[in-house]
């Protein structure tokens, strides 16, 4: 079926952090005063841009070895990260482009504007990208990132955490997220976290510890789905049910 | 009972428990240019092309620049901004998108693109060229939708049944301005001139 075709559900926001939240503190300065205003979807909602495999590389969802000299890789935790795509109806999202970006196994990012104590990794780079297959099954390699401290007014350490970047079908799935590891105990006192106010919202949030694909002598495996908005189901049962 | 060896090899269960709701969002943080767009940076040597290299370039372009600003005035230097529009026919098939950051010392964005055509409503009510803006940074928890509207359209504007939907009082936050022959826009998380932002 073409979803193209279809409008998403609404936006359900009692599983979305909140705008406004002052012990994340960059949000006070950056919150709405107003509501948003509701639109009705037309097609520059439900479509959105296609990414193929000419736009990847042919190392770009491996980030053990993408920036690392000849021979080398990442220090770190070897994982693997892998899961699905799926909507809010349980149907894969084929052909998705997934981004990740993370700091390095000591807790520190390759950019200009972080200069925490933990050293750079010469042999990390810290993002990488893949499309979602038929199934909506993705998977990366990389290097488990370590916690760090964040200038927030106080005693400040995030999770170790991957930022997620996800494209669905419709400009309206897009989305922006952190994955989280299981037995982390700074996801409950961390205020970016804890900026989602619905604890089973958080706990999708954490991946997990996926013993059966962890390769012996090699890589930790973590099990992480993502789930996008997904079509207003009375549309689809208009569709599917009238003749 | 579970022997330790079959634990061992168990296969995780999913974090997404039933009835599936959407992943939430978290904010993409101050460092989202690593992951999206590297090159642009200055995080070289990881990926050969940035994801907005490769894509159409577009006849009788049109620029489109401005600056994001937070409460107080305060120019943001960290956002990352996509864009994505009709073509100049008005159609999504081959709909265009760009992906821009605020440069670090000015806090321009800035993006070449094409002037998008009218698009219509499912009830086949017109609307006037716009473009999508969806906008993430630190302290952006769930992105923010906005749209660019363009001078010269007033007839069209006029009986625009999503401007319509928009208080009088806060449609022109949506307009660009001719300004040297380039479209400006900026756009203000809060305040007296804040941005409309969409639920959709």
């Amino acid at each position: 079926m073409d979803r193209s075709k279809q409008n998403f559900s609404k936006r359900d926001y009692s599983a979305q952090p909140k705008a406004n939240y002052p012990d994340y503190r960059s949000t006070i300065l950056r919150h709405q005063g107003h509501k948003l205003v509701a639109l009705p979807q037309t097609l520059a909602d439900t479509k959105g841009p296609v990414f193929g495999h000419m736009d990847l590389g042919a190392n770009d969802d491996d980030l053990i070895i993408n920036y690392a000299s000849s021979g080398k890789s990442a220090i770190g935790e070897r994982i693997l990260v892998t899961g699905k795509l799926l909507d809010e109806t349980g149907a894969p999202v084929p052909n998705a482009l997934i981004e990740v970006w993370q700091a390095n196994g000591g807790g520190r990012y390759r950019h200009k504007n972080d200069g925490y104590l933990a050293p750079l990794d010469p042999n990390f780079g810290g993002c990488g990208r893949c499309l979602t297959d038929r199934e909506g099954n993705y998977v990366f390699r990389t290097i488990k990132p370590g916690a760090y401290p964040w200038p927030n007014g106080g005693n400040d350490w995030r999770p170790a955490h991957i930022h997620f970047s996800i494209f669905g079908q419709g400009f309206a799935q897009r989305l922006i997220t952190q994955m989280y590891f299981e037995g982390d105990p700074h996801i409950q006192i961390c205020p970016i976290v804890q900026s989602i106010g619905d604890a089973r919202a958080v706990n999708q949030l954490v991946a997990r510890l996926d013993m059966a694909q962890s390769v012996p002598m090699d890589l930790i495996a973590y099990r992480f789905d993502l789930i996008l908005r997904g079509p207003n189901s009375t549309v689809f049962e208009n569709k599917t049910g009238g003749h | 009972m579970d022997s330790l060896d079959r634990r061992r090899t168990q296969p995780a269960q999913t974090n997404a428990e039933a009835p599936l709701r959407e992943t939430a969002s978290q904010t993409a943080g101050p460092y989202v240019h690593i992951g999206c767009l590297p090159n642009a940076a200055d995080v070289r040597g990881i990926y050969s092309n940035d994801l907005t290299v490769n894509r159409i370039l577009p006849n009788a372009p049109i620029t489109i620049s401005g600056k994001v600003f937070e409460g107080d005035n305060i120019i943001c230097k960290d956002v990352m901004l996509e864009f994505w529009h009709a073509d100049e026919t008005g159609c999504y098939d081959n709909g265009i998108w760009h992906r821009s950051i605020t440069n670090s010392t000015s806090g321009l964005f800035s993006i070449n693109t094409q002037m998008p055509g009218k698009t219509k409503t499912g009830e086949g009510k017109w609307l006037a060229p716009f473009v999508s803006v969806w906008i993430t940074a630190r302290g952006i928890n769930l992105g923010l939708l906005t749209r660019i509207y363009f001078p010269g359209h007033e007839s069209v504007l006029h009986e625009d049944p999503h401007m319509n939907l928009i208080p009088e009082s806060r449609r022109l936050t949506l307009m660009a301005k001719l300004v040297n022959g380039g479209y400006y826009f900026d756009i203000h998380l809060q305040g007296p001139n804040e941005t409309v932002f969409f639920d959709v």
